[in-house]
């Protein structure tokens, strides 16, 4: 599936829910799902910066495409990384440089995007790109 | 007198709104406070009817400013009881006050000297002298805490000598909400010669200290805390020290003669009052003065040590609920976190109820580092929350665990 047609789905996923309380509760059911990031892999070199919680993303690239694993102490940011890696993984790297992340308003995640938040999601979305770059010349 | 809650809350106007949907629980008043109409409304008339430049013109509206401004100083004096109005240093706030001090005493210490630093401190009260000690060679020496969260005195004793020069402690910590023995710490060190900086921050919302019975040589705290407005606070100093430490920022009002050969330093208090300085913002601060001293600080104390209690109550009823900072001398200030869960989920999903807290580390890691955790949950009272308020609290919290775990 493209980018734009995961992001559709999600967004579809979620306008079934009547109140916030719901999302809030999926949101933390797919963060028990998430591609967790290797033990081996799960190193300060991988921490995302900015987080009030500890935040680590990996990517290997797989035939032509990227796969992500991410893993948070929080489980509402492991939610949202669940959310990012389903949207970003298993795309090629020019796809993911050349997508926009532009659904999120409407399922309610922008409070938790937006470059002031102190969860480090905005830097999660910037380092899923580095590797998309440093993964486009391979 | 009956602390009428109800009229209180009145006075504040943010208290009505509403946030996601909820009625606006405020708990995170350790990091700032509200502000009751009074303050608001005198920054608002000092721009309508007398905005003016001050010490400078002979004007009769720059004279009314001055007056403000200099009566802000002279309310700051007495409600903390210092002895020479000249004696308070209006700041924008307590970290520029302690980075002041740091500064004054950049070229009187030297790397035989020693300084300690309690573990409870901000980082505002860690940071600066870090970097003083970086540039002339003062050794740092730290109070460690025991798991209630209080200051270890005798591992304080041990560390005092000859060598100590300055003590830097808070009154109030921010993390725990601990109420520290300022007194006996000042003793202590005045008995080897120390001089000792207190931050008051977290304080001065809550009592009234006597600086003068205390004898201490710094006080300090930012008016925001006390229901004044940001960006001023005041820097208490001896006589003696602030004459002996050079200014910390040149220009404008800080000065009685300037050539280009040589300037001449003004008396205090204005040789540490640099250019124009923020008066709307020291006159709300006198007005935040007043409202807490018409409401009495012995009143506002006793109110939020009952609603303390029942707060701390109520959580405790919460199982694997885990405060930190169980002082018997403590502000109504509760830093917790539940096992198994992360404290921004917690404060992520509070808020999603319409209650503010704080999460995280507080600007204080040695602390956290301390209790080997990453952060807590941190709700923090002021006079003007209620029982209610803490009702909501606690199903709000019950409910953000369930949907947790
Ligand atoms: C104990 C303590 N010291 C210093 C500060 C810093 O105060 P300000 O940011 O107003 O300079 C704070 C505020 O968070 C505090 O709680």
């Amino acid at each position: 599936m493209k980018i734009n047609e995961i992001q559709a789905e999600i967004v579809d996923e979620f306008s079934l829910f009547e109140d916030w309380m719901e999302k809030y509760e999926y949101m933390i059911e797919l963060g028990k799902s998430i591609q967790l990031i290797d033990t081996k892999n799960k190193i300060d070199a991988n921490l995302i910066k900015g987080c009030q919680s500890k935040l680590w993303l990996f990517a290997e690239l797989k035939n032509g495409r990227i796969f992500y694993s991410a893993d948070s102490e929080a489980i509402i940011t492991k939610g949202i990384a669940a959310i990012l890696l389903r949207v970003f993984s298993n795309q090629t790297p020019s796809d993911i440089l050349n997508s926009e992340f532009k659904y999120i308003d409407e399922i309610g995640l922008k409070e938790h995007l937006s470059p002031t938040r102190a969860n480090g999601l905005v830097s999660m979305i910037k380092q899923m790109k580095y590797y998309a770059i440093a993964y486009s010349n391979k | 007198m009956v602390f009428d809650i109800k009229k209180i809350r009145a006075d504040f106007p943010i208290l009505k709104r509403k946030v996601n949907g909820y009625n606006f629980v405020y708990l995170d008043n350790a990091a700032t406070s509200q502000k009751p109409i009074q303050v608001i409304d005198s920054i608002s008339d000092y721009y309508k009817n007398y905005n003016s430049n001050i010490h400078r013109g002979v004007h009769s509206v720059s004279q009314e400013a001055t007056d403000a401004y200099e009566g802000a100083r002279i309310k700051i004096q007495n409600h903390f009881n210092v002895k020479k109005s000249h004696e308070i240093i209006l700041t924008s706030g307590t970290t520029h006050s302690i980075n002041l001090v740091a500064n004054g005493f950049l070229e009187i210490l030297d790397e035989k000297d020693e300084i300690i630093i309690s573990g409870l401190e901000h980082h505002s009260n860690i940071v600066p002298w870090q970097m003083m000690a970086a540039r002339n060679g003062v050794k740092i020496k730290i109070i460690p805490i025991d798991e209630n969260g209080d200051l270890n005195l005798n591992i304080y004793d041990s560390l005092l000598n000859s060598k100590t020069k300055l003590v830097f402690v808070n009154h109030v910590s921010n993390a725990l909400g601990t109420v520290n023995p300022i007194k006996e710490i000042i003793n202590k060190a005045h008995n080897v010669g120390a001089a000792v900086l207190v931050d008051g921050a977290q304080a001065s919302a809550h009592f009234k200290p006597d600086l003068q019975e205390l004898d201490v040589d710094f006080y300090t705290t930012s008016a925001h805390k006390l229901c004044g407005p940001t960006g001023i606070g005041m820097l208490y100093g001896k006589e003696k020290w602030l004459q002996k430490m050079p200014p910390y920022q040149g220009g404008g009002e800080m000065i009685s003669e300037v050539t280009f050969e040589k300037t001449t330093y003004a008396e205090l208090p204005h040789k540490f009052e640099a250019g124009t300085p923020n008066i709307s913002g020291a006159i709300a601060f006198g007005v935040a003065i007043d409202y807490l001293n018409e409401l009495g600080l012995e009143n506002i104390h006793k109110y939020e040590s009952s609603l303390l209690d029942y707060a701390t109550e109520k959580l405790k009823s919460i199982t694997n609920l885990k405060i930190y900072g169980e002082s018997e001398n403590k502000t109504s200030v509760i830093s917790f976190n539940i096992e198994g869960i992360h404290a921004y989920d917690i404060g992520t999903l509070l808020d999603k109820f319409g209650v503010a807290v704080r999460t995280g580390q507080h600007c204080a890691q040695p602390i956290m580092d301390h209790f080997g955790i990453s952060g807590t949950v941190r709700a923090s009272l002021a006079f003007y929350n209620t029982k209610e308020e803490i009702d909501i609290l606690f199903s709000s919290l019950k409910r953000a665990i369930s949907m947790l775990s």
